[in-house]
């Protein structure tokens, strides 16, 4: 069964920036969250993943959470500049995404896969060319105002704003529409992204992803589709 | 040159700015950017903010937008007190938390609730179907709900006993839909209370100051928007509030 709450699901783009983060830094304690959404409910009244318990203290939102690890952790500068304009540019671009990368890119997902997966049925052409010219809107924004002729967001290296963009986008890939191929800048950055967090960790995080057609051949509780489809729809809207 | 912060005080984040600002006594320069009449569309402004959004701030060749951003960045240039984003880990990690799950919650359904009730009769040049606004404000209710369960709980502020970003960025938000005639701290005497403690906190005359025009935005007519601004909203608008 499938870690699900109302709106995230266990292999959401935020998990996996926790994941590749967690990785990427040498920690001694181990850093577990929930696999189901119960669990998760405990942890966060929000009752979303990814969610964070260290000791007594919980936390959900992965921008708040990847921010405590730096923190917490010390990760090397970069991910998180101590230099107070390359700072204020990843919180810019952290701020940003919201509703701009975010409020479109999970929709590719939802409307090609798990919205038919609950509903049995696919959804009308035009919705999904709908999300995919509002992400298409962030795109053009993304490479004018955010990575413009840099190697990465804030310069010469990776920060937490390259992360939390790339997992976001891959989200449409994984479910063939792939907005890398028409935008050869997007897909060097891309590349240097993995390059600088380990494409084999980069891989192992988005195999869920890249494989999420995988989903539509497995069989889900009636009960739950029932109470989920109508919320799916909503959520669209 | 000095800091200058781009601003129209319609804009629940540039109110934010400014209250901050001003009750930190932060020099800036005030560059009005008047929504109702395009200035934010300009060839000048795009050379400030290319996502042509207030509020910007530009500070000697350095250029910032996002007000999450330009409030940290303030913070960290200007030394303010702790509290406004406490150095304690825990707590601090409390206000990110809050400035980021605001985005599309509270700051999504009051934005929404506030473009509808006011905006979209305008543009349409219909009157608000009921269910319509029914919907929106069932929407933002369900946010207030979880932000009076999730973040602040029983506590006097969303990190503890002190103000901070957190609930200046809250509270500028909530007076959005108020401005639009959804007086929701009526029934909700903790957030009424809470909204005292903050006001209080900036200084209730700058709170005031701040949100003179917003307070009166039920008032706007059509004949106050730039018609170049009117053909943009009919465009984008429209989509946004689920008409076609």
């Amino acid at each position: 069964v499938l870690p699900w709450d109302e709106t995230d699901v266990h292999s959401h783009p935020c998990s996996k920036k926790v994941f590749v983060l967690r990785k990427t830094c040498p920690t001694e304690q181990k850093l577990e969250w929930p696999s189901n959404s119960e669990g998760a409910a405990k942890v966060s009244l929000l009752k979303k993943v990814p969610a964070l318990k260290d000791g007594d203290f919980t936390l959900a939102e992965c921008t708040a959470i990847l921010l405590y690890l730096t923190r917490k952790y010390n990760t090397p500068d970069h991910w998180y500049p101590s230099d107070i304009q390359k700072r204020a540019q990843v919180d810019e671009y952290l701020s940003w995404h919201h509703a701009n990368i975010r409020a479109n890119a999970p929709k590719t997902m939802w409307i090609k896969v798990l919205i038919p997966l609950f509903t049995g049925q696919p959804l009308p052409a035009e919705k999904l060319q709908e999300v995919m010219e509002g992400l298409s809107t962030s795109l053009k924004q993304f490479e004018e105002r955010f990575l413009q002729d840099k190697a990465f967001i804030i310069g010469s290296e990776i920060s937490l704003a390259d992360l939390v963009a790339i997992v976001e986008l891959m989200q449409p890939v994984g479910v063939g529409c792939d907005i890398f191929e028409d935008r050869p800048r997007l897909m060097e950055w891309r590349r240097r992204v993995e390059e600088a967090v380990g494409k084999e960790l980069f891989f192992q995080a988005h195999e869920m992803i890249l494989n999420i057609k995988e989903l539509s051949n497995i069989q889900i509780d009636p009960q739950l589709k029932e109470h989920l489809a109508p919320v799916l729809m909503k959520m669209l809207k | 040159m000095g800091l200058e912060l781009y601003l129209d005080l319609l804009s629940q984040p540039c109110r934010a700015l400014y209250i901050f600002a001003k009750c930190n006594n932060i020099p800036f320069e005030f560059k009005h950017v008047e929504l109702m009449k395009g200035q934010h569309r300009t060839e000048d402004f795009r050379k400030v903010n290319v996502l042509m959004k207030v509020p910007a701030l530009r500070d000697g060749s350095f250029t910032l937008a996002e007000s999450i951003a330009i409030l940290l960045y303030l913070t960290r240039k200007f030394k303010t007190p702790d509290h406004w984003y406490p150095s304690d880990l825990q707590k601090r990690a409390k206000v990110d938390e809050y400035l980021s799950w605001q985005h599309v919650n509270i700051r999504g359904k009051g934005s929404k609730l506030f473009l509808t009730k006011v905006l979209l009769p305008l543009i349409t040049g219909q009157p608000l179907p009921p269910e319509k606004l029914e919907g929106v404000t069932e929407e933002l209710n369900v946010v207030l709900e979880q932000f009076e369960e999730k973040f602040l709980q029983n506590k006097p502020f969303i990190a503890g006993s002190e103000v901070s970003l957190a609930d200046l960025v809250a509270l500028v938000e909530l007076m959005q839909p108020v401005g639009a005639g959804y007086n929701l701290f009526e029934e909700r005497p903790k957030l009424a209370e809470w909204r005292s403690r903050v006001e209080e906190a900036v200084g209730k005359k700058l709170f005031q100051e701040a949100h003179e025009g917003i307070l009166k935005a039920k008032n706007l007519t059509a004949d106050k928007i730039a018609p170049e601004l009117m053909e943009h909203f009919k465009h984008h608008l429209l989509k946004q509030t689920g008409q076609n």
